[in-house]
């Protein structure tokens, strides 16, 4: 349980400090904060209980989509001001940063398999942004219907 | 066509592609800018309009008798805060709120507007993430202050070269260069004690995960001139990236 409560503010203040860095509009950082957590949340539980991280990843973008429509549509704000926070802790920086820092010590070797993850990862967030934006519209044309 | 409605279409154009244009150099999707420009226009009563949108250009043409208009964009960087105001314009320009040269105003006035926060708050939202990155990827709190500085003047050093040489993939080289540096250093001082995690931590803030994501995005959109190009981009920043810590292992 602490385990939990300590990655949600983490989240939280670490996608907030993005928005900070990404100039993001004042009074939305807090929204920003709260999508970064809800993305990183499901991320983390789905990949500690064995899923794999492309699956998991794809999970957590989806949901940061899905909230972020929401507060778009309810802040009249562009969604890329709540997704790009929101996205920040679930893009494989970390994997990509190893997969070149084995491509410059000459080890390809090693690179590929980190490189491909990466890659995966970022067409799985992609996919998960893409989902809930049909889904959305989906939803919204059948409300008006 | 008479002489007054062929200087108002003109100034339609104008402030579509300078909108566009914000919006492309503020780190906007492909698909927005394409969205704003063609709305705008067609709150103007011009509804063919076609645009080309891609991360250093914007090519807008409207049917009949106008000349194309391209503009360059040569720099990028990410304010989600001119975003959002472009899209507010747009939105009242849609509603018919405002008028053709109060929009204009207020977009030139935009452009040169710097509604960056200050440089220290972004500073140290840089360390703060640092740190809770380590955290997140399953550092140890005894590295938490490592991270931190070691972030914190990562990108310090990032923001300082930039303004300096203007050359991109240089501060991010050498700023991930001083962040291997510092990092070694600290870890060989019994400062810190896991270096990978310190390390990934403390690049965080430098790595282009918004880039990849919205390479992969604008690919699947269709926009592939955007999408290959941002990938570009992406990659060169993790080759600098990458790159700058390698050198510091390599001695």
């Amino acid at each position: 349980m602490n385990y939990i409560i300590e990655q949600l503010s983490l989240s939280f203040i670490a996608s907030a400090g993005f928005g900070i860095i990404f100039n993001a509009p004042r009074h939305s950082l807090i929204q920003c904060g709260f999508v970064g957590m809800i993305g990183w949340i499901s991320y983390i539980v789905l990949a500690d209980s064995g899923v794999d991280t492309v699956q998991a990843s794809f999970v957590g973008a989806f949901f940061v989509a899905l909230i972020g429509h929401v507060m778009a549509k309810r802040y009249k704000m562009p969604i890329i001001i709540f997704s790009v926070a929101g996205i920040i802790p679930l893009v494989p920086g970390g994997l990509s940063y190893d997969a070149m820092r084995h491509v410059a010590g000459n080890d390809y070797m090693a690179a590929i398999p980190l490189a491909t993850k990466a890659f995966m990862i970022s067409g799985a967030i992609a996919m998960g942004l893409v989902f809930a934006e049909v889904m959305v519209q989906l939803v919204l044309k059948g409300v008006k219907r | 066509m008479d002489k007054d409605q062929e200087v108002d279409i003109q100034s339609v154009i104008d402030i579509c592609l300078l909108a566009g244009r914000i919006m492309m150099q503020s780190g906007a999707e492909t698909y927005r800018a394409e969205d704003t420009m063609t709305r705008m226009a067609a709150a103007y009563g011009i509804s063919q309009t076609h645009s080309f949108v891609t991360p250093t250009g914007i090519i807008f043409s409207m049917d009949g008798v106008n000349p194309t208009r391209l503009v360059r964009i040569n720099e990028r960087s990410t304010d989600l805060e001119k975003v959002a105001r472009v899209n507010s314009i747009s939105r009242k320009i849609s509603s018919g709120d405002i008028s053709l040269s109060e929009a204009s105003a207020a977009l030139k006035e935009l452009e040169k507007a710097n509604l960056a926060f200050p440089v220290w708050i972004q500073i140290i939202a840089a360390a703060v993430a640092s740190g809770c990155f380590l955290i997140m990827f399953k550092g140890i709190w005894g590295d938490f202050l490592p991270a931190f500085f070691v972030g914190g003047i990562g990108f310090s050093s990032l923001l300082l070269i930039h303004h300096f040489t203007k050359v991109k993939f240089f501060a991010e080289f050498s700023s991930s260069f001083v962040i291997g540096l510092l990092s070694v250093l600290l870890v060989s001082l019994g400062l810190g004690e896991q270096l990978d995690k310190i390390i990934i931590g403390s690049v965080m803030p430098l790595v282009p995960g918004l880039l990849i994501t919205n390479a992969v995005r604008d690919l699947m959109a269709g926009h592939f001139v955007s999408g290959l190009s941002k990938g570009a981009e992406a990659f060169l920043t993790a080759f600098a990236i990458g790159a700058g810590v390698a050198v510091v292992f390599s001695f």
